[in-house]
């Protein structure tokens, strides 16, 4: 145990000698898909719930196709399947892009975390209270103003706990990221297995960081919920 | 149409719907025998219970399949080891059923205590009252009644295993993604072999979707719904 701490130690937790690494780069890949995903969803969602067609079914179809397959299906497609495409490689840009492993495991991070977020939002804003609709509509507001000031306000808030779930499978979904060849904490402790041979502390030593960070989550969402929930909390003395 | 590919990718889907089932199985049976821990008088039994749900879900499933297949291997190499006989080499398709049974066993269990909660105590109380045994009880009345407050929970968590087992081909297993990854390097049309493995995932998706629409239309046979 010792000396996988005293050799690894370090690129478990931010540098692996030549890159970011471990913990740091699987909280970069959590932040940013996350992040990603959750500006993109709020529209989505709001096309999704459109009682225009042309709105909501390609939105209903992208959160159909995203949720209903393995996001390592989807990762291996975007980095392995994409660049074997003959006119992928032979635009420079692009080749660029999806040449990075780094790239890929974010992109599809963000497009599988974004479908589940879009359903997941799209549900609180149907749950919305028909009045307060009907009050922003009497008020003579625009679909937006009311999106803007009414709907969506007290339905990310009502989408919390459900959106600190996604996140925290999110954090548990980064780990298909070493298939990519990024050096997220998983990589780190496959190299620790294959040097030491010792699986039990190398694959230990990754799922007490990860319980630890979903720890984090969890108590960072709780309090989150108390601050923006409080309204809806059951009042007892 | 598939460069021959049929039959190999065919095997790969059967052996990951094999995989799935087979881990459903042993994920309800540890689900059910968890809540029972979880909602039983028996202190240490519970916490053990609450210990093994809390660990397992707040860690990623893919890390505890590479500790829980590399370490049962070298666990029984030391037993084997031990005790002078040769070594046993364990099955890849077994350890991934037994592990991937193992974690969402941890899932199951919370859903089925939410659903052991929602069936209302008189209803036992009256089972044993006509002198029914705590397994005719647990059959009759338990069951029946849990099972439709369980269903979205089961549903959910199906949906998330199936999507889990593409995970198994790391551990090398033949499903149906490594099928597809070994037909499109020998092709050169990895794309497309790993649009038809996602096209499979999504087809088994719709049809347990349906599958479970069903289900709950049967088990909820009798209740009446407020209508708005």
């Amino acid at each position: 145990m010792n000396d996988i701490l005293h050799q690894f130690g370090q690129a478990f937790l931010y540098w692996d000698g030549e890159h970011v690494s471990g913990l740091a780069m699987t909280l970069w890949l959590l932040v940013v898909s996350v992040a990603f995903g959750f500006v993109c969803a709020v529209p989505l969602a709001v096309a999704r719930v459109s009682s225009r067609r042309w709105l909501s079914l390609p939105v209903r179809f992208y959160t159909y196709v995203f949720r209903g397959t393995p996001l390592y299906v989807q990762l291996l497609l975007i980095y392995t399947g994409v660049y074997s495409l003959a006119f992928i490689r032979s635009e420079p840009l692009l080749d660029a892009f999806f040449r990075s492993g780094l790239n890929c495991a974010i992109l599809a991070f963000a497009l599988n975390t974004c479908a589940y977020t879009t359903e997941i939002f799209a549900g609180a804003i149907r749950s919305t209270s028909h009045g307060e609709v009907e009050a922003a509509r009497a008020y003579g507001m625009s679909p937006f103003t009311m999106y803007w000031r009414i709907v969506l306000p007290s339905a990310l808030r009502r989408a919390l706990p459900l959106y600190s779930n996604e996140v925290i499978l999110m954090l548990h979904a980064t780990t298909v990221a070493f298939t990519a060849t990024v050096p997220d904490i998983l990589k780190v402790a496959r190299d620790a297995n294959s040097a030491t041979y010792r699986s039990f502390e190398s694959f230990g030593l990754a799922a007490l960081i990860y319980c630890a960070v979903s720890f984090v989550l969890v108590a960072a969402f709780r309090r989150a919920e108390k601050r923006w929930l409080g309204h809806l909390a059951v009042r007892t003395r | 149409m598939l460069y021959g590919f049929g039959p190999v990718l065919l095997a790969g889907t059967i052996q990951t719907i094999e995989l799935s089932l087979l881990s459903l199985g042993v994920a309800v049976l540890l689900g059910l025998v968890g809540a029972a821990a979880k909602l039983s008088f028996n202190r240490p039994l519970a916490v053990c219970a609450t210990a093994y749900t809390t660990l397992i879900r707040s860690v990623p499933d893919l890390v505890l399949m590479l500790l829980l297949f590399y370490s049962i291997q070298i666990g029984v190499n030391q037993v084997t080891d031990a005790l002078g006989m040769a070594q046993i080499d364990i099955d890849p398709f077994v350890a991934g059923v037994l592990t991937l049974g193992f974690i969402y066993g941890a899932y199951f269990t919370e859903t089925f205590r939410g659903a052991f909660l929602s069936v209302p105590r008189g209803q036992l109380e009256a089972g044993h009252a006509y002198g029914m045994s705590g397994a005719r009880v647990f059959a009759r009345i338990l069951f029946p009644q849990m099972m439709r407050f369980a269903l979205p929970g089961i549903g959910n968590n199906w949906q998330v295993l199936v999507k889990a087992t593409a995970l198994v081909s790391i551990i090398g297993l033949a499903d149906v993604v490594k099928a597809a990854q070994d037909a499109g390097r020998s092709t050169f049309n990895l794309f497309f072999f790993l649009l038809v493995a996602a096209l499979i995932y999504l087809a088994i998706t719709t049809l347990s979707n349906f599958a479970l629409i069903w289900l709950e239309r049967r088990y909820s046979v009798g209740v009446r719904h407020a209508q708005l």
